[in-house]
Protein backbone atom coordinates (compact mmCIF):
# COMPACT_ATOMS: atom_id res chain seq x y z
CA UNK A 1 0.00 0.00 0.00
CA UNK A 2 1.21 3.37 -0.83
CA UNK A 3 -1.43 5.60 -0.34
CA UNK A 4 -4.71 5.61 1.21
CA UNK A 5 -6.89 7.75 -1.43
CA UNK A 6 -9.78 5.40 -1.51
CA UNK A 7 -11.58 3.21 0.84
CA UNK A 8 -12.20 0.95 -2.61
CA UNK A 9 -8.05 0.82 -3.00
CA UNK A 10 -8.70 -1.61 0.20
CA UNK A 11 -8.86 -4.97 1.00
CA UNK A 12 -10.71 -6.72 3.77
CA UNK A 13 -7.36 -7.66 5.18
CA UNK A 14 -5.31 -4.46 5.17
CA UNK A 15 -8.43 -3.03 6.46
CA UNK A 16 -8.30 -5.66 9.49
CA UNK A 17 -4.50 -4.64 9.92
CA UNK A 18 -5.09 -1.36 10.30
CA UNK A 19 -7.93 -1.32 12.88
CA UNK A 20 -5.67 -4.35 14.74
CA UNK A 21 -2.63 -1.67 14.56
CA UNK A 22 -5.15 0.87 15.41
CA UNK A 23 -5.94 -0.84 18.57
CA UNK A 24 -2.39 -2.31 19.50
CA UNK A 25 -1.69 1.61 19.15
CA UNK A 26 -4.24 2.61 21.60
CA UNK A 27 -2.08 1.60 24.77
CA UNK A 28 0.43 4.18 24.11
CA UNK A 29 -2.05 6.88 24.20
CA UNK A 30 -3.24 5.20 27.81
CA UNK A 31 0.46 4.99 28.41
CA UNK A 32 2.57 7.70 30.35
CA UNK A 33 5.10 8.23 27.17
CA UNK A 34 2.58 8.92 24.46
CA UNK A 35 5.38 8.61 22.35
CA UNK A 36 6.66 6.17 19.84
CA UNK A 37 10.52 6.56 17.89
CA UNK A 38 9.22 4.73 14.58
CA UNK A 39 9.02 7.56 12.41
CA UNK A 40 11.75 9.75 13.75
CA UNK A 41 13.34 11.94 10.74
CA UNK A 42 10.07 11.27 8.26
CA UNK A 43 8.12 14.85 7.33
CA UNK A 44 4.50 15.08 6.98
CA UNK A 45 3.12 17.93 5.61
CA UNK A 46 -0.81 18.25 6.71
CA UNK A 47 -2.11 20.22 3.47
CA UNK A 48 -5.81 21.41 4.50
CA UNK A 49 -6.99 23.53 1.97
CA UNK A 50 -10.25 23.43 3.34
CA UNK A 51 -11.05 24.22 7.23
CA UNK A 52 -10.68 21.26 9.39
CA UNK A 53 -9.98 20.64 12.92
CA UNK A 54 -10.58 17.55 13.79
CA UNK A 55 -9.14 15.55 11.39
CA UNK A 56 -6.04 18.37 10.91
CA UNK A 57 -5.39 18.01 14.91
CA UNK A 58 -5.41 14.22 14.97
CA UNK A 59 -3.59 13.59 12.31
CA UNK A 60 -0.92 15.70 14.13
CA UNK A 61 -1.53 14.23 16.86
CA UNK A 62 -0.71 10.81 15.36
CA UNK A 63 2.34 11.82 13.53
CA UNK A 64 3.86 13.70 16.60
CA UNK A 65 3.54 10.54 18.51
CA UNK A 66 5.37 8.48 16.02
CA UNK A 67 7.99 10.92 16.27
CA UNK A 68 7.35 12.54 12.58
CA UNK A 69 8.18 15.94 11.86
CA UNK A 70 4.73 17.89 11.18
CA UNK A 71 4.28 20.81 8.83
CA UNK A 72 0.98 22.43 8.68
CA UNK A 73 -0.33 24.30 5.87
CA UNK A 74 -4.05 25.03 5.59
CA UNK A 75 -5.12 27.68 2.68
CA UNK A 76 -5.60 30.92 5.15
CA UNK A 77 -2.10 32.25 5.57
CA UNK A 78 -0.45 30.19 2.82
CA UNK A 79 -0.07 31.06 -0.94
CA UNK A 80 -2.84 28.95 -1.85
CA UNK A 81 -5.25 31.85 -0.53
CA UNK A 82 -3.30 33.66 -3.69
CA UNK A 83 -4.38 31.21 -6.32
CA UNK A 84 -1.07 28.82 -6.28
CA UNK A 85 -2.24 25.88 -8.25
CA UNK A 86 -2.18 22.20 -6.62
CA UNK A 87 0.87 21.06 -8.83
CA UNK A 88 3.12 24.05 -7.62
CA UNK A 89 2.15 23.75 -4.14
CA UNK A 90 3.20 19.71 -4.92
CA UNK A 91 6.62 20.63 -6.37
CA UNK A 92 7.09 22.79 -3.54
CA UNK A 93 6.16 19.92 -0.78
CA UNK A 94 8.77 17.45 -2.97
CA UNK A 95 11.65 20.16 -2.75
CA UNK A 96 11.50 20.27 0.88
CA UNK A 97 11.08 16.68 1.21
CA UNK A 98 8.08 15.54 2.49
CA UNK A 99 7.41 12.06 2.96
CA UNK A 100 3.81 12.32 3.35
CA UNK A 101 1.00 14.55 2.37
CA UNK A 102 -1.89 14.80 4.19
CA UNK A 103 -4.22 16.07 2.06
CA UNK A 104 -7.87 17.93 2.58
CA UNK A 105 -9.12 19.88 -0.36
CA UNK A 106 -12.32 20.91 -1.74
CA UNK A 107 -12.27 19.24 -4.99
CA UNK A 108 -13.16 16.02 -5.08
CA UNK A 109 -10.25 13.67 -6.72
CA UNK A 110 -7.29 16.16 -5.86
CA UNK A 111 -5.61 13.52 -3.51
CA UNK A 112 -6.06 11.01 -7.00
CA UNK A 113 -4.48 13.90 -8.91
CA UNK A 114 -1.44 14.40 -6.52
CA UNK A 115 -0.65 10.31 -6.24
CA UNK A 116 -1.17 9.82 -9.87
CA UNK A 117 1.13 13.14 -10.50
CA UNK A 118 4.82 13.09 -10.84
CA UNK A 119 4.59 16.20 -8.89
CA UNK A 120 5.82 14.23 -5.70
CA UNK A 121 7.21 11.08 -4.72
CA UNK A 122 5.56 10.91 -0.90
CA UNK A 123 2.64 8.93 0.26
CA UNK A 124 -0.52 10.86 0.21
CA UNK A 125 -3.32 10.61 2.07
CA UNK A 126 -6.64 11.71 1.81
CA UNK A 127 -7.93 13.40 4.45
CA UNK A 128 -11.35 14.40 2.72
CA UNK A 129 -11.79 15.56 -0.83
CA UNK A 130 -15.05 17.61 -2.13
CA UNK A 131 -18.18 15.00 -1.67
CA UNK A 132 -15.64 11.97 -2.35
CA UNK A 133 -14.51 10.45 0.46
CA UNK A 134 -12.78 10.13 3.76
CA UNK A 135 -11.08 7.35 4.48
CA UNK A 136 -9.37 7.84 7.56
CA UNK A 137 -12.43 8.75 9.40
CA UNK A 138 -14.45 5.41 7.97
CA UNK A 139 -11.75 3.38 9.61
CA UNK A 140 -12.09 5.14 12.94
CA UNK A 141 -15.54 4.98 12.53
CA UNK A 142 -15.28 1.15 11.89
CA UNK A 143 -12.84 1.21 14.87
CA UNK A 144 -14.95 2.58 17.45
CA UNK A 145 -18.31 -0.36 15.82
CA UNK A 146 -15.39 -3.05 16.22
CA UNK A 147 -14.82 -2.19 20.09
CA UNK A 148 -18.01 -1.65 21.28
CA UNK A 149 -20.29 -4.28 19.03
CA UNK A 150 -17.29 -6.30 17.89
CA UNK A 151 -17.62 -9.12 20.67
CA UNK A 152 -13.62 -9.76 19.77
CA UNK A 153 -14.84 -10.36 16.80
CA UNK A 154 -11.94 -9.20 13.49
CA UNK A 155 -14.78 -7.60 11.61
CA UNK A 156 -17.76 -6.31 11.90
CA UNK A 157 -20.14 -9.39 10.49
CA UNK A 158 -24.04 -8.57 10.99
CA UNK A 159 -24.00 -5.61 12.68
CA UNK A 160 -26.62 -3.09 11.49
CA UNK A 161 -25.45 0.79 11.21
CA UNK A 162 -28.25 3.66 10.17
CA UNK A 163 -26.51 6.27 8.10
CA UNK A 164 -28.65 9.44 8.63
CA UNK A 165 -28.88 12.57 6.92
CA UNK A 166 -26.86 14.62 4.51
CA UNK A 167 -25.61 11.84 2.63
CA UNK A 168 -25.06 13.49 -0.71
CA UNK A 169 -22.97 16.00 0.42
CA UNK A 170 -21.35 13.29 2.78
CA UNK A 171 -17.79 12.01 2.11
CA UNK A 172 -18.16 10.36 5.23
CA UNK A 173 -20.98 8.12 4.12
CA UNK A 174 -19.15 7.26 1.02
CA UNK A 175 -16.29 6.16 2.54
CA UNK A 176 -18.12 4.32 5.68
CA UNK A 177 -20.93 2.61 3.51
CA UNK A 178 -17.62 1.13 1.29
CA UNK A 179 -15.80 0.06 4.22
CA UNK A 180 -18.69 -1.39 6.41
CA UNK A 181 -20.44 -3.62 3.71
CA UNK A 182 -16.16 -4.77 3.26
CA UNK A 183 -16.25 -5.69 7.00
CA UNK A 184 -19.13 -7.29 6.62
CA UNK A 185 -21.96 -4.89 8.10
CA UNK A 186 -25.75 -4.09 6.59
CA UNK A 187 -26.06 -0.23 6.24
CA UNK A 188 -29.47 1.83 5.82
CA UNK A 189 -29.05 5.14 5.00
CA UNK A 190 -31.81 7.60 5.93
CA UNK A 191 -32.49 10.55 4.11
CA UNK A 192 -34.46 12.85 2.68
CA UNK A 193 -34.89 12.03 -1.28
CA UNK A 194 -33.41 15.30 -2.26
CA UNK A 195 -30.47 14.54 0.01
CA UNK A 196 -29.43 11.18 -1.35
CA UNK A 197 -27.48 11.19 -4.43
CA UNK A 198 -27.80 10.13 -7.78
CA UNK A 199 -27.51 6.56 -8.31
CA UNK A 200 -27.54 5.15 -4.85
CA UNK A 201 -29.60 2.43 -5.47
CA UNK A 202 -26.62 0.63 -6.83
CA UNK A 203 -24.74 0.88 -3.45
CA UNK A 204 -24.51 -2.00 -1.32
CA UNK A 205 -27.11 -0.67 1.25
CA UNK A 206 -30.99 -0.36 1.65
CA UNK A 207 -32.73 2.96 1.73
CA UNK A 208 -35.48 3.82 4.02
CA UNK A 209 -37.25 7.54 3.94
CA UNK A 210 -38.36 6.92 7.85
CA UNK A 211 -35.94 7.36 10.56
CA UNK A 212 -38.66 6.39 13.54
CA UNK A 213 -38.72 2.52 11.53
CA UNK A 214 -34.98 2.08 11.37
CA UNK A 215 -33.86 3.06 14.80
CA UNK A 216 -35.23 0.71 17.01
CA UNK A 217 -33.78 -2.25 14.52
CA UNK A 218 -30.29 -0.99 14.46
CA UNK A 219 -27.18 -1.43 16.27
CA UNK A 220 -25.20 1.70 15.50
CA UNK A 221 -27.21 5.22 14.77
CA UNK A 222 -24.48 7.44 13.06
CA UNK A 223 -25.58 11.17 12.31
CA UNK A 224 -24.51 13.18 9.00
CA UNK A 225 -23.49 16.93 9.83
CA UNK A 226 -26.47 18.81 7.66
CA UNK A 227 -23.67 20.72 5.29
CA UNK A 228 -24.88 24.20 5.11
CA UNK A 229 -21.66 25.57 3.18
CA UNK A 230 -22.42 23.06 -0.02
CA UNK A 231 -25.95 24.09 0.06
CA UNK A 232 -26.96 26.53 -2.11
CA UNK A 233 -30.00 25.07 -3.06
CA UNK A 234 -33.14 24.38 -1.13
CA UNK A 235 -33.03 20.70 0.01
CA UNK A 236 -35.70 20.54 2.48
CA UNK A 237 -38.47 23.11 3.58
CA UNK A 238 -36.90 24.43 6.71
CA UNK A 239 -34.39 23.23 9.70
CA UNK A 240 -37.16 22.78 11.95
CA UNK A 241 -39.10 20.63 9.66
CA UNK A 242 -35.61 18.62 8.94
CA UNK A 243 -34.74 18.19 12.70
CA UNK A 244 -38.54 16.36 12.99
CA UNK A 245 -38.33 14.02 10.23
CA UNK A 246 -34.58 13.62 10.38
CA UNK A 247 -32.83 14.54 13.93
CA UNK A 248 -32.07 12.35 16.68
CA UNK A 249 -33.94 13.68 19.69
CA UNK A 250 -34.63 12.35 23.28
CA UNK A 251 -37.68 10.70 21.77
CA UNK A 252 -35.66 8.95 19.53
CA UNK A 253 -33.10 8.24 21.84
CA UNK A 254 -35.55 6.11 24.08
CA UNK A 255 -36.63 3.93 20.99
CA UNK A 256 -33.02 2.72 20.52
CA UNK A 257 -32.10 -0.97 21.51
CA UNK A 258 -30.47 -1.25 24.67
CA UNK A 259 -26.38 -2.13 23.23
CA UNK A 260 -26.84 0.64 20.65
CA UNK A 261 -24.64 3.62 20.03
CA UNK A 262 -24.71 7.08 18.48
CA UNK A 263 -21.78 8.38 16.12
CA UNK A 264 -21.52 11.27 14.63
CA UNK A 265 -18.36 12.60 12.76
CA UNK A 266 -18.46 16.32 13.90
CA UNK A 267 -18.85 18.70 13.64
CA UNK A 268 -22.23 18.66 15.23
CA UNK A 269 -24.91 21.28 14.37
CA UNK A 270 -26.41 20.72 17.73
CA UNK A 271 -30.56 21.50 17.92
CA UNK A 272 -30.35 20.22 14.03
CA UNK A 273 -29.48 16.68 13.34
CA UNK A 274 -28.84 15.75 16.65
CA UNK A 275 -30.21 17.27 19.91
CA UNK A 276 -27.83 18.33 22.62
CA UNK A 277 -28.86 16.10 24.93
CA UNK A 278 -28.55 12.80 22.55
CA UNK A 279 -25.38 14.37 21.83
CA UNK A 280 -24.34 14.10 25.56
CA UNK A 281 -26.08 11.21 26.58
CA UNK A 282 -24.28 7.72 27.34
CA UNK A 283 -25.00 6.07 24.33
CA UNK A 284 -22.98 8.93 22.74
CA UNK A 285 -19.76 7.89 21.38
CA UNK A 286 -18.39 11.34 19.86
CA UNK A 287 -16.01 12.24 21.93
CA UNK A 288 -14.69 8.75 22.17
CA UNK A 289 -14.54 8.75 18.11
CA UNK A 290 -11.97 11.39 18.43
CA UNK A 291 -9.80 9.81 20.40
CA UNK A 292 -9.72 6.66 18.65
CA UNK A 293 -8.87 8.97 15.39
CA UNK A 294 -5.64 9.00 16.61
CA UNK A 295 -4.61 5.42 16.90
CA UNK A 296 -6.18 4.75 14.08
CA UNK A 297 -3.98 7.91 11.94
CA UNK A 298 -1.21 6.65 13.79
CA UNK A 299 -1.66 3.11 12.03
CA UNK A 300 -2.58 4.71 8.78
CA UNK A 301 1.45 6.30 9.12
CA UNK A 302 3.08 2.99 10.26
CA UNK A 303 1.27 1.47 7.31
CA UNK A 304 2.13 3.85 5.33
CA UNK A 305 5.41 5.29 6.19
CA UNK A 306 7.18 2.53 8.50
CA UNK A 307 8.13 0.25 5.75
CA UNK A 308 10.95 0.21 3.41
CA UNK A 309 10.47 2.92 0.97
CA UNK A 310 10.03 2.60 -2.49
CA UNK A 311 12.70 3.48 -5.31
CA UNK A 312 12.57 6.50 -6.82
CA UNK A 313 10.74 6.54 -9.57
CA UNK A 314 9.29 2.64 -8.63
CA UNK A 315 5.61 3.54 -7.93
CA UNK B 1 17.53 -28.53 7.39
CA UNK B 2 18.72 -30.52 10.36
CA UNK B 3 17.37 -30.55 13.74
CA UNK B 4 19.44 -28.85 16.57
CA UNK B 5 17.66 -29.42 19.54
CA UNK B 6 14.80 -32.09 20.38
CA UNK B 7 11.59 -31.77 22.67
CA UNK B 8 13.39 -33.34 25.62
CA UNK B 9 16.67 -30.64 24.87
CA UNK B 10 14.14 -28.04 24.80
CA UNK B 11 12.44 -28.63 28.14
CA UNK B 12 15.94 -29.68 29.84
CA UNK B 13 16.86 -26.32 28.75
CA UNK B 14 14.02 -24.02 30.25
CA UNK B 15 14.14 -26.19 33.27
CA UNK B 16 17.90 -25.11 33.79
CA UNK B 17 17.27 -21.40 32.76
CA UNK B 18 14.13 -21.62 35.78
CA UNK B 19 16.43 -23.24 38.23
CA UNK B 20 19.28 -20.29 37.08
CA UNK B 21 17.04 -17.49 36.72
CA UNK B 22 15.90 -17.90 40.35
CA UNK B 23 19.98 -19.02 41.53
CA UNK B 24 20.55 -15.13 40.27
CA UNK B 25 17.97 -12.61 41.78
CA UNK B 26 17.68 -14.11 45.84
CA UNK B 27 14.21 -12.65 46.04
CA UNK B 28 12.13 -14.11 43.84
CA UNK B 29 9.37 -11.97 44.33
CA UNK B 30 10.55 -9.27 43.03
CA UNK B 31 11.06 -11.31 39.40
CA UNK B 32 8.99 -10.57 36.25
CA UNK B 33 9.22 -12.08 32.78
CA UNK B 34 8.56 -10.25 29.83
CA UNK B 35 8.19 -12.15 26.36
CA UNK B 36 9.18 -10.74 22.95
CA UNK B 37 6.49 -12.20 20.33
CA UNK B 38 5.58 -14.52 19.22
CA UNK B 39 7.91 -17.66 20.46
CA UNK B 40 8.86 -15.69 23.46
CA UNK B 41 6.17 -14.91 24.59
CA UNK B 42 5.54 -18.61 24.99
CA UNK B 43 8.80 -19.21 26.39
CA UNK B 44 7.96 -17.14 28.42
CA UNK B 45 4.72 -18.95 30.14
CA UNK B 46 6.33 -22.47 30.31
CA UNK B 47 9.66 -20.44 32.48
CA UNK B 48 7.20 -19.15 34.22
CA UNK B 49 5.43 -22.23 34.89
CA UNK B 50 8.67 -23.90 36.03
CA UNK B 51 9.60 -21.41 38.04
CA UNK B 52 6.57 -20.62 39.94
CA UNK B 53 6.77 -24.84 40.66
CA UNK B 54 10.60 -24.07 42.17
CA UNK B 55 9.29 -20.95 43.95
CA UNK B 56 5.93 -22.42 45.17
CA UNK B 57 4.38 -18.27 44.50
CA UNK B 58 3.31 -17.31 41.32
CA UNK B 59 5.78 -15.12 38.92
CA UNK B 60 4.67 -12.59 36.96
CA UNK B 61 4.48 -12.65 33.17
CA UNK B 62 3.93 -10.60 30.29
CA UNK B 63 4.47 -10.24 26.59
CA UNK B 64 6.10 -6.98 25.32
CA UNK B 65 5.58 -6.18 21.13
CA UNK B 66 8.78 -4.15 20.22
CA UNK B 67 8.32 -3.51 16.62
CA UNK B 68 7.42 -0.08 17.01
CA UNK B 69 10.82 0.67 18.35
CA UNK B 70 12.99 -1.53 16.00
CA UNK B 71 16.06 0.17 13.86
CA UNK B 72 15.56 -2.01 10.43
CA UNK B 73 11.90 -0.92 9.89
CA UNK B 74 12.97 1.05 6.75
CA UNK B 75 14.66 -2.05 5.34
CA UNK B 76 11.31 -4.19 4.58
CA UNK B 77 7.88 -4.11 4.33
CA UNK B 78 6.17 -3.04 7.44
CA UNK B 79 5.59 -5.44 10.40
CA UNK B 80 2.40 -6.50 12.10
CA UNK B 81 1.96 -5.09 15.50
CA UNK B 82 1.76 -7.90 17.81
CA UNK B 83 -0.12 -7.55 21.22
CA UNK B 84 1.56 -6.41 24.79
CA UNK B 85 0.37 -7.02 27.95
CA UNK B 86 2.08 -5.86 31.17
CA UNK B 87 1.61 -7.94 34.53
CA UNK B 88 -0.28 -5.16 37.23
CA UNK B 89 2.69 -5.23 38.85
CA UNK B 90 4.90 -3.73 36.11
CA UNK B 91 8.49 -2.98 35.78
CA UNK B 92 9.01 -0.63 38.24
CA UNK B 93 11.95 -1.00 40.57
CA UNK B 94 11.68 -5.16 39.93
CA UNK B 95 14.35 -7.78 38.42
CA UNK B 96 12.74 -7.92 34.92
CA UNK B 97 14.18 -11.11 32.74
CA UNK B 98 13.14 -10.44 28.81
CA UNK B 99 12.29 -13.69 27.06
CA UNK B 100 12.97 -14.51 23.24
CA UNK B 101 13.72 -17.78 21.59
CA UNK B 102 16.70 -16.51 19.49
CA UNK B 103 19.95 -14.40 19.92
CA UNK B 104 20.95 -13.25 16.79
CA UNK B 105 21.91 -9.73 15.63
CA UNK B 106 21.01 -8.43 18.97
CA UNK B 107 19.02 -5.66 17.33
CA UNK B 108 15.34 -6.95 18.69
CA UNK B 109 16.92 -6.88 22.63
CA UNK B 110 18.26 -3.43 21.81
CA UNK B 111 14.46 -2.34 20.42
CA UNK B 112 13.24 -3.90 23.80
CA UNK B 113 15.22 -2.21 26.05
CA UNK B 114 13.90 1.10 24.51
CA UNK B 115 10.29 -0.50 24.77
CA UNK B 116 10.97 -1.25 28.72
CA UNK B 117 12.51 2.24 28.87
CA UNK B 118 9.11 3.38 27.96
CA UNK B 119 6.99 1.73 30.53
CA UNK B 120 8.95 1.75 33.44
CA UNK B 121 12.55 1.54 35.21
CA UNK B 122 13.32 -1.97 36.64
CA UNK B 123 15.66 -2.49 39.13
CA UNK B 124 17.87 -4.63 36.49
CA UNK B 125 16.99 -5.87 33.00
CA UNK B 126 18.33 -9.51 32.48
CA UNK B 127 17.97 -11.78 28.92
CA UNK B 128 17.24 -15.17 29.01
CA UNK B 129 17.50 -17.29 25.80
CA UNK B 130 16.79 -20.34 24.38
CA UNK B 131 19.16 -20.13 21.65
CA UNK B 132 22.49 -18.23 21.28
CA UNK B 133 23.11 -18.22 17.50
CA UNK B 134 26.18 -15.64 17.24
CA UNK B 135 27.04 -13.39 15.05
CA UNK B 136 25.89 -10.07 17.34
CA UNK B 137 25.59 -6.88 15.58
CA UNK B 138 25.70 -4.69 19.01
CA UNK B 139 27.21 -5.06 22.45
CA UNK B 140 24.25 -7.14 23.97
CA UNK B 141 24.91 -10.80 25.72
CA UNK B 142 22.27 -12.62 27.68
CA UNK B 143 22.54 -13.55 30.77
CA UNK B 144 20.90 -16.93 30.79
CA UNK B 145 21.26 -19.25 27.32
CA UNK B 146 19.32 -23.03 26.79
CA UNK B 147 22.14 -23.42 24.17
CA UNK B 148 24.92 -22.09 22.28
CA UNK B 149 24.77 -23.05 18.53
CA UNK B 150 27.18 -21.85 16.38
CA UNK B 151 26.11 -20.78 13.20
CA UNK B 152 27.13 -19.78 9.78
CA UNK B 153 25.56 -16.48 8.63
CA UNK B 154 24.10 -17.62 5.36
CA UNK B 155 21.74 -20.51 7.72
CA UNK B 156 18.93 -20.06 9.42
CA UNK B 157 17.55 -20.77 13.41
CA UNK B 158 13.92 -21.58 13.57
CA UNK B 159 12.03 -22.38 16.93
CA UNK B 160 8.99 -24.85 16.53
CA UNK B 161 6.54 -24.93 19.92
CA UNK B 162 3.68 -26.82 20.54
CA UNK B 163 1.67 -24.65 20.85
CA UNK B 164 1.92 -22.65 17.92
CA UNK B 165 3.48 -25.59 15.54
CA UNK B 166 2.34 -28.87 17.05
CA UNK B 167 6.03 -29.69 17.95
CA UNK B 168 9.02 -28.29 20.18
CA UNK B 169 12.43 -28.56 17.97
CA UNK B 170 15.09 -26.07 17.25
CA UNK B 171 15.83 -25.80 13.39
CA UNK B 172 18.88 -25.18 11.32
CA UNK B 173 18.23 -24.39 7.45
CA UNK B 174 20.58 -23.62 5.01
CA UNK B 175 19.40 -20.67 2.60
Amino acid sequence: MRHLLSVSDLTKIQAISILDTASELARISEGTVKKLPTLRGRTIVNLFAEDSTRTRISFEAAAKRLSADVINFSAKGSSLSKGESLKDTALTLQAMGADAVVIRHSASGAPQRLADSEWMRGAVINAGDGTHEHPSQALLDAYTIRKHLGKGSSDLNGIRIAIVGDVLHSRVARSNVLLLKLLGANVVLVAPPTLLPVGVESWPVTISYDLDSVIPTVDVVMMLRVQQERMADLYFPNAREYSRYFGLNSERLKSMSAHSIIMHPGPMNRGLEIAAEVADSARSVIVEQVANGVSVRMAILYVLLAGKPLEAGNT
Amino acid sequence: MSVALQASDISRALIRISHEILEANSDSSQITLLGIPTRGAHLALRIAAIMGEIATHQIPVGMLDITMHRDDLRMRAPRAIMPTSIPPEGVEGRELILVDDVLFSGRTIRAALDAVGEIGRPHTVQLAVLVDRGHRELPIRADFVGKNLPTSISQSVKLHLSELDGIDEVLIEEF
